[in-house]
């Protein structure tokens, strides 16, 4: 199978081959994380590599994707046993991770703490407790600053990462700078002045007061202080985060939006890749997925599908001798007829879903030197076997 | 039978892609055809919804997009105004600068923040009883447990203030089910059905808010009885099929395999289906809505989705 074949020369399968991070974006439910995991399993099949697949979704779809439960924060190698059962030989190594917000916030402050107290201060403060835990946005910065750590502990030749939907998406990309910005605020000191000194400017005095009436005392002591404490890591966290960012827009690193040829998920992606061009961010290809067949689209299947919906009760009526002949049961012309109505209401109901499709595919506003177009399969893809399957279409 | 429509406030989620701003859409045009006055609002701001009313984009300020239909756009800096021009009389133009850039702030920084705004005004329109009901296309299935969970957080971490006072009021609407419900749209498939049974467990584990129906979208037409799928059978496999194309004068090839790539793909959801209904509370209802197969996403397409669901309701 895939194991021994050489590499084609197609630069979807050179981006994986090339490139040291591969993150897979575009809106909800075109079969992104199923796509970033196939991408991770041909690079581990094909060239050999040790590949991490990672996902920063809240939900667990990379589990299930790669038919393994409970993969957590720490990164797990999908064993070989696992290859071997679906008939594959990998000749690199794919790990997996899954992003837990909480554990790798924690981690990011005890790497980053300056003493052990500030540490302890930190992680036993509220407002940070929330922020870690509860809060989906805190997802985005941790996700680039996950990725960002891993790169550079270097044990991975490719590292693919899936992500949230499309507009959280772009939320991830401005992350990093986001995050920069916020610690070098102007704004964060003045928040935090009373609590330093209880000297309070009389000009200021009323925006505090404001500011006491509207979240409380206790929980504005709560964000000075996880803000005093956060900056004892200010120059660290600002420096990471701008190499967060420059990470991104690095030439190591390439996007690739998937989406479906719908119209409202398409467009998203459109959105996206739009975004990433003018952000001067790698577009490395489109993978459009769930694609209806070829031979729902030919003029003369409709021709055939009017013809035979037309001229049902006739054409039961030849057929239903030889059907009867197979089983009595089934040479009720009636019942014929009905079958081959359905059949063709069913071809012509699809057609119109199929031209609608490639219209779509026609009128992308960007299209990038790869464009991959990958067949609807009757089946959800949810194991290696079929992870290579869904990638030998992407890759042919 | 679902009373959906009994409700105040209804928040619409699903993972992404299933079609939850549809569903959302169609619910509110259906209340607003019953003679309901409808807000339907928009939380993460994609633009969508006036998209399938075929309206011009909205704004944090609602408009009347249809008889008895209005639609807003959240916007949680707007919403931070309104709430502070109501509750502490604060002129809006001159203080709020820095304060507004100060709230922008603690939210990026504490976004339960904003998921209070939000939250705070659509509880906001339900207790001033200006609606019969608030439709919210609410964030993707991953998001929306933090949103409906802001709420108690918030009344957990802040013990005073004008915002704790603000969050038992808010909880009580959320809280109670005959006034606050949840939809969850999913399609038949293995993923969106796996990510729905997880949120309907964070959803009770979680939040106060009660899941009150599961919305499944884009079900397939079911070709054939089991007597004419042996019929199909007979057809595709033991007639020749150099005889089928003769009658029906073309290659009859395509025909056949469309039809049975839909019965597979029937088949193969019916099974996520079943999964779906054994995992999900049976108090529960489930309603279905049919796969369109339409050439356009637009009024007319949110019209049929809205007499579907009509239908699914019992009206």
């Amino acid at each position: 199978m895939a194991g021994g074949r050489t590499t084609p020369s197609s630069s979807l399968d050179g981006l994986l081959a090339t490139k040291e991070i591969v993150i897979a974006c575009g809106p909800g439910g075109v079969g992104k994380t199923t796509t970033a995991a196939a991408a991770a399993v041909m690079a581990a099949v094909r060239h050999g590599s040790k590949v991490l697949v990672l996902t920063i979704d809240p939900a667990k779809r990379l589990a299930d994707a790669l038919g393994l439960d409970g993969i957590g924060n720490t990164e797990h190698r999908v064993p070989d046993e696992a290859f071997r059962a679906a008939g594959l030989k990998p000749r690199g190594q794919l790990w997996a991770a899954m992003l837990d917000t909480k554990e790798s916030w924690d981690e990011l402050i005890r790497r980053q703490a300056p003493d052990k107290q500030t540490r302890d201060e930190i992680l036993a403060n509220p407002l940070y407790q929330n922020i870690a835990g509860r809060f989906v946005q805190s997802h985005d910065y941790i996700a680039m600053e996950r990725l960002y750590e891993i790169h550079s502990e270097g044990d991975y030749d490719l590292i693919v990462v899936d992500t949230p939907p499309t507009r959280n998406a772009l939320d991830f990309l401005d992350a990093p700078q986001r995050m920069a910005d916020f610690f070098s605020s102007r704004l964060l000191r003045w928040l935090i002045v009373p609590y330093r000194s209880r000297l309070v400017n009389v000009a200021t005095k009323p925006f505090y007061n404001v500011a006491d009436r509207i979240l409380g005392t206790e929980f504005l002591g709560d964000i000075s202080e996880f803000f005093i404490l956060f900056q004892s890591m200010y120059d660290g966290f600002v420096e990471r985060s701008e190499s967060v960012g420059r990470l991104l827009s690095d030439r190591r690193t390439t996007f690739v939006v998937v989406s479906t040829l719908e119209a409202v998920p398409l467009r998203e992606a459109e959105f996206f890749a739009e975004q990433l061009t003018s952000r001067h961010l790698h577009l490395g290809a489109i993978v459009l997925n769930k694609v209806l067949p070829d031979y729902l689209r030919g003029a003369e299947g409709t021709a055939t599908a009017e013809s035979v919906k037309e001229h049902a009760d006739a054409l039961a009526a030849q057929l239903a001798p030889e059907l009867g002949a197979i089983d009595p049961a089934l040479g009720d012309a009636d019942q014929i007829s009905r079958v081959l109505t359905e059949v063709a209401d069913s071809y012509l109901n699809f057609q119109v879903v199929a031209l609608r499709e490639m219209e779509e595919r026609a009128m992308l506003s960007v299209v990038p030197d790869v464009l991959a177009t990958v067949p609807f399969f009757d089946t959800d893809l949810f194991d290696l076997a079929g992870l290579v399957r869904l990638g030998e279409e992407i890759w042919e | 039978m679902s009373d959906l429509l009994g409700l105040k406030l209804v928040f619409v989620t699903g993972k992404g892609g299933v079609g939850k701003t549809t569903v959302a859409s169609a619910l509110a045009l259906f209340a607003s055809t019953r003679g309901k006055r409808v807000l339907i609002c928009e939380v993460d701001a994609k633009g969508d919804v006036a998209g399938f009313y075929e309206a011009p984009p909205t704004g944090f300020n609602e408009r009347e997009i249809l008889p008895g239909l209005f639609a807003m756009t959240m916007d949680t800096e707007a919403s931070l105004r309104e709430y502070l021009k109501l509750h502490l009389r604060i002129p809006v133009v001159g203080r709020i600068g820095p304060l507004a850039k100060a709230f922008d702030f603690v939210a990026t920084a504490a976004p339960g923040v904003r998921e209070i705004l939000t939250v705070g005004k659509l509880c906001y329109e339900v207790r001033e009883r200006t609606y019969d009901l608030v439709v919210v296309d609410a964030p993707a299935a991953g998001h929306i447990v933090g949103q409906l969970a802001a709420p108690q957080a918030i009344n957990d971490l802040v013990k005073v203030g004008l915002i704790r006072g603000q969050t038992d009021w808010m909880l009580e609407i959320l809280s109670d089910p005959g006034q606050t419900g949840l939809v969850a749209v999913c399609t038949p498939e293995e993923m969106p059905v796996n990510e729905t049974i997880e949120l309907a467990v964070r959803v009770r584990e979680e939040t106060t808010v009660q899941l009150s129906a599961v919305v499944v979208n884009r079900v397939l037409p079911e070709l054939f009885g089991r007597q004419e799928e042996q019929v199909f059978d007979a057809l595709s496999g033991t007639v020749p099929e150099e005889r089928l194309d003769q009658l029906a004068g073309g290659d009859v090839g395509p025909l056949l395999d469309a039809a049975r790539l839909a019965v597979t793909m029937r088949r193969t959801r019916s099974t996520h289906l079943d999964r779906l209904r054994a995992s999900i509370d049976e108090s529960v209802p489930m309603l279905y809505l049919p796969y369109l197969f339409t050439r356009s996403h637009g009024l007319r397409t949110t019209r049929q989705v809205a007499a579907s669901l009509g239908e699914e309701l019992g009206f």
